[in-house]
């Protein structure tokens, strides 16, 4: 089933995280498995922020090896950013096989995050100038606590309950997906798409890379894919409806723009309030109550609808 | 008598135009007959007798179980207060009752109902009234999608936009929309009448068996086996009367409503009521 969720403040900031927390805990119903952020901080000039694991959660459990293991691969990448020219200004550990950086880098992102991930169990959750990307298993309190995530100072958000369904419970299967290799495009989405194999083989034949087997991370490539041949996102999103076949409603958050889209079924919810200040959005209105206890007008977009919002 | 004359008045107006032969889809209560009213251990409420609770600290089985409380205390009408979009509110209750909802519901809002007049104050979510089989829903803001989904009788309002697949499998009852409906409105309708005083969205009325479909404003498309009917005098009465008793009315006057119905006799079924199978039978 899996719920999503998204909202930004128009021209300023807020306790994103805490918003954020709030209004995926009330969709926990809709997908108990893991839970992820995508949360759009304040860009400093010249820095990059880089969140990567370097293994599962699950794997931490299976033998005693593993955390010299972790230890070894962590070092490996600090190694690997620093042959690149990268250097790491700021080191915070999220978890023990999760970590933070700010770095400062200004040669190929491509390079660097196909770099990184070459190491085992390595996988870049997000890199950019504003995007934070976090998720892991459990519910959205779980996952808050875990990676201090109430507090969190930003213009925007999207966020994701995953309930399982076509591929694993891992932190690699959870969203949102970061549109890799550009930076600050992360991608959320409820439903199912039926021709992912023949779009993913495109993909994957014009140079983009999967992590995953999970379909949702084929909306992120393919507006990645397009957003490289110069598309404008709200375009490459209307391209989306046409080219992608199923049923679904996905997010997508780009630095300054929130935009979300429906299949020509509108089979999948979405609920909207649009108000001067602050606009939020979710699979059930019970999420958007969540930051909103009074009464506000809300709203159902239509079949094969798409908007976006900038900050 | 009375009874009889209640059929022929509801003929006059109309009211049977989906009727299939030997068949009668509506049922005639009779105030005067109590029995038409009442379920088996239903409460004796006395409408005067009024009570509100505040639900935004309750879960859903909580703030229904509370309903039901107050119902067999004699309360005929319940305020309740910051239903913050819960789910499955008011669902199953066959009862005379006034219930007010003072904010938004969430999915599958007062459905299976069969007496109640239900008024909510905010939006409701997808499903709302599914299998809805009597009383009066009348709903102030948007509504989700599969509004009224295999509804079977009583009237459900809703005064401003609606989702997808409204009235979806609907099986009898009127669906009065004051704004737009989206795709799939009466797919697969059986029996019925839906009112859009706004603009409809594509495949409008895909594969209906019967029933009718009134629009107001602009169809995107019409669905598979939907066609365009002719508006009868009589029935432009009863859509005058229906609009009337909530308040509503078609932009350009009832006349101009664009009518819509199925094209092909789809249905394949017994069409007998289980009373008159046994006669035959």
């Amino acid at each position: 089933m899996c719920g999503i969720a998204g909202l930004i403040h128009r021209g300023s900031r807020g306790d994103i995280g805490r918003e954020m927390t709030r209004m995926l805990q009330s969709l926990k119903h809709r997908g108990p498995d893991s839970t992820g952020y995508a949360l759009y901080g304040v860009p400093t000039a010249n820095e990059l922020v880089l969140r990567f694991k370097v293994a599962e959660q699950e794997d931490m459990a299976k033998g005693f090896d593993i955390h010299r293991k972790v230890k070894e691969r962590k070092a490996e990448i600090d190694r690997r950013i620093a042959e690149l020219g990268g250097r790491i200004l700021k080191e915070e550990t999220a978890t023990e096989y999760a970590y933070r950086y700010r770095i400062a880098f200004d040669g190929d992102r491509r390079k660097l995050a196909d770099y990184i991930e070459d190491v085992e169990g390595g996988e870049i959750l997000s890199l950019g100038t504003a995007l934070e990307l976090i998720k892991d298993l459990g519910d959205a309190k779980r996952v808050s606590e875990q990676y201090r995530i109430q507090g969190f100072q930003g213009t925007h958000a999207i966020g994701h309950t995953r309930m399982a369904t076509e591929s694993d419970v891992d932190i690699r299967s959870a969203h949102p997906y970061w549109a890799y290799p550009f930076a600050d495009v992360s991608v959320v989405h409820n439903g199912q798409l039926t021709n992912y194999w023949g779009n993913r083989r495109a993909l994957e034949r014009k140079g983009h890379r999967f992590m995953s087997n999970c379909d949702s991370e084929l909306i992120a490539v393919y507006l990645a894919d397009k957003m490289n041949e110069g598309v404008q996102l709200e375009e490459a999103m209307r391209g989306s409806i046409d080219k992608l076949d199923g049923v679904f409603t996905y997010l997508v958050a780009t630095s300054d723009s929130l935009g979300m889209a429906k299949d020509t079924m509108a089979a999948k919810p979405m609920v909207l309030y649009e108000g001067d200040e602050f606009i939020a959005m979710a699979s059930e209105e019970v999420a958007i109550r969540s930051v909103f206890p009074t009464e506000i007008d809300t709203f159902d977009p239509y079949d094969g609808e798409v908007r976006v919002w900038k900050n | 008598m009375e009874k009889l004359r209640n059929k022929r008045t509801s003929h006059e107006m109309g009211m049977h135009t989906e009727q299939l032969a030997g068949r009668t889809q509506e049922i005639f209560f009779s105030a005067t007959e109590e029995e038409s009213f009442t379920y088996p251990h239903s409460y004796d409420v006395d409408f005067n007798k009024r009570a509100e609770f505040d639900a935004r600290e309750m879960d859903t089985r909580g703030i229904n179980m509370k309903i039901r409380e107050l119902m067999s205390q004699g309360y005929g009408t319940i305020v309740v207060k910051n239903p913050l979009a819960k789910h499955s509110l008011g669902v199953g209750i066959l009862n005379r009752l006034q219930l007010y909802f003072e904010g938004s519901l969430g999915y599958f809002g007062c459905g299976l109902i069969d007496g109640p007049n239900i008024r909510i104050k905010g939006r409701v979510g997808w499903s709302c009234a599914e299998n809805m089989m009597g009383g009066t829903i009348v709903i102030e803001k948007n509504a989700g999608s599969s509004f009224g989904a295999a509804m079977r009788g009583g009237d459900l309002v809703c005064r401003g936009n609606v989702g997808g697949r409204t009235g979806i499998n609907m099986k009898g009852g009127t669906i009065l929309i004051g704004g737009k409906t989206g795709a799939f409105s009466g797919f697969m309708m059986q029996r019925g009448r839906i009112v859009v005083l706004g603009d409809a969205g594509k495949n409008l009325g895909d594969s209906m068996y019967d029933g009718t479909i009134y629009v107001g404003g602009e169809i995107e498309s019409l669905g598979v086996d939907a066609v365009p009917g002719e508006m009868t005098d009589l029935e432009a009465a009863w859509l005058e009367r229906k609009l009337r008793m909530y308040d509503m009315a078609a932009p350009k006057g009832v006349q101009k409503l664009k009518k819509i119905v199925a094209g092909k006799r789809l249905w394949n079924y017994d069409n007998l009521e289980p009373t008159e199978k046994k006669l035959v039978l």
